[in-house]
């Protein structure tokens, strides 16, 4: 969903948000709970479909398996250390197909499409005083703000290492924190401004 | 055009232990024209004039009307009618690509998801940005983002709209190109910056110095006005 999103026309993209959300948690446990070796590779093969069907680009996959592996590289080592070879290889599997599923998740859904499936779901909630809006809105910040903050990160980072000071955590990280919660401000005003959340 | 009213408007903050520092002194203005430049140093207090014509500040005291609704008591109302445009548009695009940040704005209005993402794609067609509809709103360059931030804020339709700096952070050609988007709006435009060329090419200037506004008229006398200040 934070930028991954492609448009398309696939059997995926079409799948009501419901649906694939409740797959992927159905496949997810399965995934999990089904401890045999010899189910990881048919997992991982079930995943890779899924990637194929909804056309995600080999790129994305393997943005998304990089980000998994030093996880999943690092668990299976602990594994292979404890249990042995065929449990390392299972972890390592079974940790591939979790990444490749969602991946197949955020690829085919929005995440206005999710925020608004999430308001809907949290309709039943409003007799407990919950806004469904505002809920589904809290999401979609959390998700969007995940970039932002990143680059903040980098640019005092950098601004501290420039002048000399990257041995000093406190030279990036109490501007770091200060830029955060200002960012925070600027987005809280520019929502108001632009009426979300009246 | 829209008529903007400041009635004795006035913005002081508190300050620890040493009283309060006044930000903006009482300020009566009628703003009628269609493009309305307010330049001035940094600090003078133009971002706060501006924040106070959509009740992103509230006055201290006096009051601010825009069509006869007070920003305090009738935000969300006000906000409906005045569109806001910052200097740094990372802080306002909230969503990843650029049409769901344009859908978000539309959320209110259209509730069927189809037609919203027709909307969305025509305003920023409308914009210069179709074939950016679904790039990461993180790669855009400034300006750019610049233009799908003000698309989010045009897309809906409001009848005035208040630019903080909106060039600042710009080259010259999307300084130009965000300034003539902007100046070439059919909506009332408050356009507070330190572009100078732009300013002259709004109907009346508003000068703001220390806390308070010190010159308000033609382009050309409250320009004059201010580069007199800065050379005194």
């Amino acid at each position: 969903m934070a930028g991954l999103h492609q448009p398309g026309d696939t059997v995926l993209h079409r799948l009501p948000v419901g649906a694939k959300v409740l797959g992927l948690a159905l496949l997810s446990l399965a995934i999990v709970l089904v401890r045999d070796v010899r189910a990881a590779p048919v997992f991982l093969a079930v995943t890779l479909l899924l990637a194929a069907l909804a056309r995600v680009p080999l790129r994305s996959v393997w943005r998304a398996a990089r980000g998994v592996l030093l996880v999943a590289v690092v668990a299976s080592v602990f594994q292979w250390w404890w249990y042995g070879a065929e449990k390392a290889v299972e972890t390592f599997l079974d940790l591939l197909s979790l990444g490749l599923a969602a991946l197949a998740l955020t690829a085919t859904t929005s995440v206005n499409e999710m925020v608004d499936a999430l308001s809907r779901w949290a309709r039943p909630l409003r007799v407990l005083g919950v806004d469904p809006d505002r809920v589904a809105l809290t999401v979609a910040l959390t998700i969007g703000a995940l970039p932002g903050t990143i680059a903040i990160a980098r640019e005092t980072r950098d601004a501290a290492r420039a002048r000399g000071l990257d041995r000093n955590p406190r030279a990036y990280l109490s501007p770091f924190v200060i830029r955060v919660v200002a960012r925070a401000h600027e987005s809280g005003d520019a929502l108001q401004a632009r009426g979300i959340g009246d | 055009m829209p008529t903007i009213e400041l009635d004795a408007a006035a913005v002081r903050v508190p300050l620890p232990g040493r009283g309060e520092r006044e930000i903006l002194a009482p300020t009566t203005l009628t703003l009628t024209e269609r493009r309305i430049g307010v330049i001035g140093a940094n600090g003078s207090g133009k971002s706060t004039l501006a924040r106070l014509l959509n009740g992103l500040v509230r006055p201290s005291s006096g009051r601010v009307t825009v069509e006869d609704r007070d920003v305090v008591r009738d935000g969300a109302a006000v906000r409906r009618l005045v569109g806001f445009c910052f200097t740094d548009p990372a802080a306002q695009l909230v969503m990843p690509t650029c049409v769901e940040d344009i859908e978000l704005s539309l959320r209110r209005t259209v509730k069927d998801g189809a037609t919203r993402r027709e909307r969305a794609l025509a305003v920023l067609a409308a914009n210069g940005l179709a074939d950016h509809a679904h790039d990461s709103v993180h790669s855009l360059s400034g300006g750019q983002r610049q233009l799908l931030a003000l698309s989010g804020v045009l897309a809906l339709e409001p009848a005035i709209v208040v630019a903080d700096e909106p060039t600042t952070l710009l080259d010259r050609a999307n300084t130009r190109r965000v300034g003539d988007t902007l100046l070439g709006l059919e909506q009332q435009l408050v356009l507070v910056t330190h572009d100078l060329d732009l300013a002259a090419r709004c109907d009346r200037v508003i000068v703001v110095d220390d806390a308070r506004v010190v010159a308000d008229g033609t382009p050309a006398d409250s320009i004059a006005h201010y580069t007199g200040l800065v050379d005194r």
